[in-house]
């Protein structure tokens, strides 16, 4: 039997089918404020920052520079010590104006003073022809001095990728079917010749394959479906469809031992742009999304642009760089995050609700359909307005079954999250952590009656199984 | 509903830190929290939105559930007394006596079990959580009317310490908590809650030829003595008790909420509906016992072994324990594949235990906690089959 798995399997190697998965466990959020496929004109903000903080894994950032340094657009701000020729560098030229710490000296932002023209560190640029030619070496030289080698994400883990491994495969998700999520189609339109140097560049760094994985259920551009050098699969499914970890699992699992590389279109496109216009160029188009958010749309923007120009209505509002399953909230004062590509602002909750757990009432969000929750009356089509408000308070897991519905993996959540409250490193290895981050299991803090953190849980568990 | 969160925020200094009653937070706590649900936000990291439906929400929608059972359990008390004294008496006199009877069950249960919760949560400083609020339901109607509420008091206790607690709290324990008081009590004072103890009397007196036994006595009575357990029962003082339709009805002697299977499947349509019982588990205890009974149907031996084995369901307590007790979540089996072995295999041990051993006339008590003690086993094996299966992969 496993033979001829594995016969089957260097047969569809060689062959390099296109895979078509099917999904049904998952849950689409259908919430309001959707972003129009429409450029939004926003004030450049004044300050940026690079946060070691958005970096998993990356514990001791040694800093490069002092406050009132100039810097270019792809100069060193810092690198994490005993891995000093993986460079984080600066989003935008001007000037740092602050290193912020927190506890212990850590180190929470870089703040630059933004030139009012971007200025770019030059690299080596190609044209579109040579890019086959650059020798692996020389790729990853330019990808490690630029900045532009942290879109190359490791699983497991979830962590920027090590150089020195060869990665039996590299997954790229096309499609991002988290809450209000940008449109990758959208996003990277008019940048095919990048995206495309982008893949050449990857394709590099593997033996395998390069995977590049649609959505089933929208109209793809051609910038995806055009594209050489990859395999193309296709995703049907709710979210999380578009996690690439779910992708992963299903096209070709991670066992203990073997490493795959994930990156995100954008940056893809980002690492093309490098090799053929010699900058590494963080800007990208950045969906403005949320019911709180005044004008929706996309909006161009560097990686760590500050918020604090944004539009929005009301006073209360939650910040967040990301989406509402995975983001981080950031403050209107905030930073957008180095890997996020989506801005959703919605209100705060924080108000008492007479009754509020056992009203019945069809405007809610909610997966269950316990006494009283009737959000499925409302068909698909219905777009809710949620707020940041928890709906209970924590308890002990109680409810079974519930993770398994939203979770289109063979993995069990509850006995992985035991694993880990134990620290049992045999456990958590046999359960599946190295397949999964945290967006892997968003959806299931977000229906967990008990309102566990269960992103955080998993970092956890990511961190001890890393050091162990 | 500002005037009551006023005097909530007005009292809540001396729970606070510092003030007079901080130890009692917690109750402080528990109390807001079911006038209100909550002003707690999400973290700034994790999902920042949730699920808009709680564990609050979820047990209560088990009490609902149970409130047809409750009912028409009150009304089938009024009505066993009303036969078995030989008056003729009106819906509502029969819904009285129902009423008198139940109502105080469910007090001390209830009074009694938050109070053993309150104690604990002051002691650990931790939050009331809601499970008591299902097995505070769940506890009188597995008692026979006429328990003395005192033993209703211990059993709570009893269950809610030693069956709960003493584990970790909502969530930990191994045996359902509610079946635990029920088992306590039949092995502490058996002869409170088996035998003829299912008809309340009163000051009245019953009818010539009164029997109370249920018709689990009659399947006992046949396996030991070899008796005709069906023509016996359709012999019965009161002419139909033991047809099919009429336990299926649940018009029959028995704990207050287990008698009615009509009753039941209402309840289950409700828990499978709103997706809080799980329906794998309730329908593989049917198929266990079918299986079982079907079985015994095949070998014969006695007149018990030879009724029909779709009887078993209808009679005693299988179809409440199936809906309400199996699936409880906490102490039956928590992975989807185990769920139906573990609700398959309560079937056949209650036909097991109803047919061969006449000592134990109900057998899904016992099989339940058997079972609950079983669950980690089947989760254990499923698990193991997960992690093969990923182990598997990496020989490839």
């Amino acid at each position: 039997m496993i033979k001829f798995a594995s016969f089957f399997k260097t047969f569809s190697q060689v062959r390099n089918m296109s895979q078509t998965i099917k999904l049904k466990k998952g849950f689409d959020l259908n919430l309001a404020g959707k972003a129009e496929n429409k450029i939004i004109d926003t004030p450049q903000p004044d300050t940026y920052a690079l946060k070691p903080t958005d970096f998993s894994g990356l514990s001791r950032p040694k800093v490069v520079v002092k406050e009132g340094d100039n810097v270019k657009a792809g100069s060193p701000l810092f690198f994490e010590r005993n891995v000093e020729d993986i460079l984080y560098t600066a989003p935008v030229s001007g000037e740092v104006v602050e290193i912020k710490r927190g506890e212990k000296r850590k180190v929470l932002e870089i703040k630059i003073l933004a030139d009012k023209e971007i200025e770019f560190e030059k690299f080596k640029n190609y044209s579109a022809s040579e890019i086959g030619s650059i020798s692996k070496e020389d790729a990853i030289e330019q990808l490690k001095k630029s900045g532009g080698w942290t879109n190359i994400i490791q699983r497991p883990y979830g962590v920027v990728a090590n150089p020195e491994d060869t990665p039996k495969a590299i997954f790229i998700s096309a499609f991002d079917s988290s809450p209000l999520a940008p449109d990758y189609n959208y996003v990277l339109n008019g940048q095919e010749q990048y995206f495309q140097a982008g893949i050449d560049i990857l394709k590099k760094f593997t033996a395998g394959t390069v995977h590049l994985n649609v959505d089933g259920k929208a109209e793809v551009s051609q910038l995806f479906s055009q594209v050489k050098n990859v395999q193309l699969n296709t995703i049907n499914g709710p979210h999380p469809a578009g996690n690439v970890g779910v992708q992963i699992h299903h096209i070709d699992p991670i066992a203990k031992g073997d490493i795959v590389w994930t990156v995100n279109p954008v940056g893809v496109a980002q690492i093309g742009k490098l090799f053929i216009e010699g900058i590494y160029d963080t800007s990208r188009l950045v969906a403005l999304t949320g019911s709180q958010m005044k004008e929706r749309g996309y909006a161009k923007m560097y990686a760590g642009a500050c918020l604090n120009k944004l539009a929005v209505e009301g006073n209360d509002n939650r910040f967040i760089s990301g989406n509402v399953l995975t983001g981080e909230g950031i403050g209107h004062e905030g930073y957008l995050g180095y890997y996020d590509n989506q801005i959703t602002v919605i209100p705060e909750g924080k108000q008492e609700e007479f009754l509020g757990w056992i009203m019945p009432t069809t405007k809610k969000l909610s997966f269950h359909k316990a006494f009283g929750m009737l959000t499925f009356l409302n068909g698909k089509n219905k777009e809710f307005e949620v707020d940041t408000n928890t709906h209970g308070e924590e308890r002990n897991f109680v409810v079974t079954g519930t993770f398994e519905e939203v979770m289109p993996m063979d993995i069990l959540p509850t006995y992985l999250f035991k694993a880990i409250m134990a620290e049992d490193y045999d456990d958590m290895e046999a359960l599946g952590i190295y397949e999964v981050v945290e967006e892997d299991v968003a959806l299931c803090e977000f229906v967990d009656v008990s309102k566990n953190p269960l992103q955080e849980i998993l970092r956890e568990g990511i961190d001890l199984i890393k050091e162990g | 509903m500002k005037f009551l969160q006023k005097k909530f925020d007005q009292i809540k200094p001396l729970f606070e830190k510092g003030g007079k009653y901080e130890k009692f937070y917690p109750i402080y706590e528990g109390h807001r929290t079911i006038f209100f649900s909550p002003d707690i936000i999400t973290g700034k990291k994790g999902t920042q939105i949730k699920d808009a439906t709680d564990l609050k929400r979820v047990m209560m929608t088990v009490i609902i559930a149970m409130i047809p059972c409750l009912i028409f359990g009150m009304w089938n008390v009024g009505h066993q007394h009303f036969i078995a004294t030989g008056v003729e008496a009106s819906l509502l006199d029969k819904f009285w006596i129902g009423i008198l009877k139940v109502v105080p069950i469910i007090a001390v249960s209830y009074g009694v079990g938050l109070l053993t919760e309150f104690t604990f949560c002051v002691i650990y400083q931790r939050p009331v959580e809601e499970g008591f609020l299902v097995t505070g339901m769940l506890i009188p109607l597995i008692m026979p009317a006429t328990i003395p509420l005192w033993q209703v008091a211990l059993a709570t206790v009893f269950a809610v310490v030693i069956g709960k607690e003493v584990f970790g709290g909502t969530g930990m324990n191994i045996l359902n908590v509610a079946l635990t008081a029920r088992v306590f009590l039949y092995f502490a004072y058996p002869t409170d809650i088996s035998g003829d103890v299912w008809t309340y009397f009163g000051d009245k007196t019953p009818v010539d030829g009164f029997s109370g036994a249920t018709i689990l006595a009659y399947g006992a009575e046949a396996a030991a003595n070899g008796t005709n357990m069906l023509e016996l029962a359709g012999n019965h003082w009161y002419a139909g008790m033991f047809d099919f339709w009429n336990m299926f009805l649940g018009v029959i002697p028995g704990s207050i909420g287990e008698t009615s299977t009509l009753m039941c499947l209402i309840g289950a349509l409700i828990l499978i509906m709103t997706g809080v019982g799980s329906w794998k588990i309730m329908l593989s205890v049917v198929l266990g016992t079918l299986a079982m009974g079907g079985l015994f149907n095949l070998t014969g031996g006695n007149s018990f072994m030879e009724m029909p084995a779709y009887y078993h369901l209808v009679i005693g307590g299988l179809a409440f324990g199936a809906v309400f007790m199996a699936t409880d979540p906490v102490s039956a089996s928590h992975t989807e594949a185990g769920k139906w072995i573990y609700g398959f295999l309560i079937g056949i041990i209650t036909v097991l235990i109803r047919v061969i051993n006449p000592a134990y006339p109900e057998g899904i008590m016992l099989a339940i906690l058997f079972m609950n003690v079983f669950a980690p086993l089947i989760d254990f094996y499923v698990v193991e089959a997960n992690k093969k299966r990923r182990l598997k992969r990496a020989t490839v």
